[in-house]
């Protein structure tokens, strides 16, 4: 419409913006961190005030090689999105499907320690204190786990019939970013738990 | 000025009348910034009738002594409905609302970051509204117990519990602020995304409007305050299902535990409430005194600065819990604080009105408004910073007065400055100006005589939440005029409505720029086309709009 403003064009330097897609998930991984922080806290608070047993040194047992598993993921997931990045397909795959399985133990590993704490120590959500913030916090960042392993298994599908090419490495960068922030929760869950709180 | 439209705009006759079902078709499935900014509005806007029905049936209770009008159990529905409504679907939508309409027009942007993002998160608040409602009809549950959530607007534990809260609406409450958390969470999301990453060319940082600016604080605030209410109403949806005992008391858990979680949220919040205020202050009265702001970078600073600030002083709500010397202390030296980058904001506003050629328009009426409410309000606000005056007064009703002082005379006054100021913008049409001054006047009475006189009852004792009270107490005159003014402020929102549909209408066609503004958003057809801008934009200013009306003294030359 000719009686609208018209705002002169300009194209002499390169106007560049950071990304989208890692602005948004840094976002996202702030407003997570304060839900963790939250739960932590609560933790933190609960040690040792529990009026009933069983108590974290009688039940917890330190979960080292499924830790182990985790952490090593994250490099998994990083040598992933550099394989996708030069274009190296089925390098990408084959690092994707080490990351879901690195997960997957994790995660069996944690249903085995909580199938243990259930049915041999008698410990559930409604015991005392520690089982309530202890399942609370594990299963929150549990669920976080679930939530990252169903990404990376749908980006290994994608990867494996064809359709996440070298252009979509920011997209799996962007995955990793979530994947790399659930490992670094774990560094501090374990700390808060198995080892101050133990 | 060469931007102004002749009277011929094609707002009127348009393409041929649509089905209706088209029409909501269109909407529902809308992924357009501007429609879902309107639809958040709307939304507000339905909630703040519903919550000021509430209000006005509470004023009646009150009146007089000794009364009957509603009973105890109702009363406390109503301050619970009244104060989660207001804070979650009328503040929280409203301010959301203005920010995903204006913010990619203002930096120049065809749409927000994430639209289909921008779409889930304001349904699924939405659906968070619908589901508080609800609640009046499926709350009882199984247990015949109550109806909506009677808990207060912070709930405090072990009311919660389900011992002392049987059936579902607390519930209810949960859930609904539950939702409309993510649904804010999602928004801030996009804002801050779309704020870093769609500027148009020539956006720099510093060249920002201050609306966009401060957007971007209360976003990031948002992520951190919004965030620990989710992780603790969490919690309370574990109590209250798997029987867990987080708040729960008797098996060792704390129920000042919920305070502070609460309060770590709830302090910010109201931050989080006034930035998208100052915000609009920031746009309106530089336009209407025919300045630029004064102190751009000072005002950038200090709104980060209260960010910061905010977030350590939350414990203020709880000095009467007994937290000890040291942390009473601690958030008494902490509040007063944050009085100076305020202070510093309420300076530059009056520095830009300072020697400026002012237009008393309606809007820039409200905005006057503000700024002197809001003096007041930080000054109360501040005399109960102090610990020991607050043990006299908190929760009493000059806490009621202090804060809604804030979100009354301040936030809702800019928030109709900022409808008065945009809404030509929005629909194509400009609001009844004279209308627009009644419905000042007649809500300043309004609101002059319900909350300066609220302070009074106060500082005599009145508690808050009580449903009625004794005819001895030296209370009745007060409230009285306390509730009569609530009759002044319903008129004059009644106005505002009657205005709103009038000159949707009527209203004289306002061309693209009926204020001669500065920001991009008034370079575009009023309403804009749904892609915004046909070429995207360069700018080399903090005003384009001025550059392009003044070549021959562009403000870059001086920034
Ligand atoms: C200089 C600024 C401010 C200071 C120093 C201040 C201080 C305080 C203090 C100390 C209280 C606690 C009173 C009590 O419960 O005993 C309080 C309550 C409150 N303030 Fe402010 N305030 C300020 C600004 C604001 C703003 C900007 C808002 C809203 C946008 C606000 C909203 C509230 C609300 C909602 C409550 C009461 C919550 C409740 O108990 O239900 N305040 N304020
Ligand atoms: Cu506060």
């Amino acid at each position: 419409m000719s009686e609208v403003a018209v705002i002169p064009q300009n194209t002499k330097s390169a106007w560049v913006l950071p990304s989208r897609g890692i602005v948004g998930m840094a976002c996202l991984i702030v407003a997570e961190a304060a839900i963790f922080l939250i739960f932590i806290v609560a933790y933190l608070y609960y040690i040792g005030k529990s009026l009933a047993g069983p108590t974290p040194h009688d039940v917890l047992d330190l979960p080292i090689f499924t830790s182990i598993c985790l952490l090593s993921s994250s490099l998994t997931v990083h040598l992933a999105v550099s394989a996708l990045h030069h274009g190296r397909r089925s390098l990408c795959s084959l690092w994707l499907a080490a990351t879901v399985l690195l997960g997957s133990i994790f995660l069996a590993g944690t249903a085995h320690e909580w199938y243990q704490l259930i049915y041999r120590d008698g410990l559930t959500i409604r015991t005392n204190l520690f089982g309530t913030t202890f399942y609370s916090l594990v299963g929150l960042h549990a669920t976080h786990v679930v939530v990252g392993l169903i990404m990376l298994s749908l980006a290994l599908f994608f990867s494996l019939t064809g359709s996440m090419t070298s252009k979509d490495t920011g997209r799996l960068e962007v995955l990793s970013l979530y994947w790399h922030f659930v490992d670094a929760v774990w560094v501090v869950v374990f700390t808060v738990v198995y080892v101050l709180g133990r | 000025m060469a931007t102004h439209a002749p009277v011929t705009d094609s707002v009127v006759n348009s393409a041929p009348r649509r089905l209706v079902l088209e029409v909501l078709h269109d909407w529902v499935t809308t992924v357009d910034h501007k429609k879902i900014g309107l639809m958040y509005i709307g939304y507000a806007l339905i909630f703040l009738v519903i919550a000021g029905f509430e209000a006005l049936l509470m004023r009646v209770q009150l009146s007089i002594p000794n009364n009957h009008f509603v009973s105890p159990q109702v009363f406390n529905q109503l301050f619970t409905m009244h104060g989660t409504t207001m804070v979650f679907f009328v503040g929280m939508p409203v301010l959301f609302g203005f920010g995903n309409y204006l913010i990619p027009l203002m930096i120049g942007a065809r749409d927000m970051a994430f639209p289909r993002l921008n779409a889930f998160s304001f349904w699924i608040a939405s659906f968070g509204g619908l589901l508080l409602y609800f609640s009046y009809l499926g709350g009882s549950g199984l247990y015949g117990a109550g109806s909506a959530p009677d808990v207060g607007w912070f709930a405090y534990a072990p009311l919660t519990a389900h011992v002392f809260s049987p059936g579902h609406s607390t519930d209810y409450w949960t859930l609904a602020i539950l939702l409309s958390g993510i649904g804010s969470i999602g928004t801030a999301l996009n804002i801050v995304t779309t704020i870093i990453c769609m500027r148009c060319p020539g956006m720099k940082l510093n060249r920002m409007p201050l609306l966009v600016w401060l957007y971007l604080v209360m976003s990031c605030l948002v992520f951190v305050t919004v965030s620990p209410l989710t992780a603790a109403q969490i919690m309370l949806m574990l109590d209250r299902y798997l029987g867990s005992h987080f708040f729960d008391t008797q098996a060792g858990g704390s129920a000042v535990l919920w305070m502070h979680f609460f309060w770590i949220f709830g302090h910010p919040e109201v931050y989080v409430l006034i930035l998208p205020s100052f915000a609009f202050a920031n746009e309106i009265i530089p336009v209407y005194s025919r300045k630029a702001i004064f102190g751009y970078p000072a005002m950038v600073a200090a709104s980060v600065g209260i960010g910061f600030i905010s977030l350590s002083v939350w414990a203020h709500h709880m000095f009467t819990v007994g937290m000890g010397a040291g942390a009473n202390t601690f958030f008494t030296l902490a509040t007063m604080i944050i009085s100076v980058p305020t202070g510093i904001k309420i300076f530059n506003w009056l520095a830009t009105l300072w020697g400026g050629k002012i237009h008393f328009t309606a809007s820039m009426m409200f905005a006057v408004g503000f700024l002197f409410q809001f003096l007041i309000a930080g000054l109360t606000g501040i005399m109960l910073s102090v610990a020991p005056f607050d043990w006299q007064l908190s929760a009493s009703y000059f806490v009621v007065a202090h804060f809604h002082y804030v979100l009354v005379g301040a936030i809702l006054f800019i928030l109709f400055a900022a409808f008065y100021y945009w809404y030509p913008k929005m629909t194509g049409r400009l609001l009844s100006e004279k209308l627009g001054k009644w419905h000042f006047w007649i809500f300043l009475i309004g609101f002059h005589l319900t909350f300066d006189f609220m302070h009074i009852p106060g500082l005599e004792g009145m508690p808050r939440r009580i449903y009625t009270y004794e005819a001895d107490r030296g209370w009745m005159m007060w409230n009285m005029i306390v509730s009569s003014g609530a009759i002044f402020q319903t008129i004059g929102t009644l106005l505002f409505v009657y205005n709103m549909v009038w000159s949707f209408i009527k209203g004289p066609i306002a061309g693209p720029d009926p204020w001669d503004a500065w920001t991009l958003e008034w370079s575009t057809t009023s309403p804009p086309p749904h892609y915004n801008f046909a070429i995207i934009p360069t700018v080399e200013s903090r005003r384009p709009l001025w550059d392009l009306k003044h070549p021959d003294d562009p403000d870059s030359h001086y920034e």
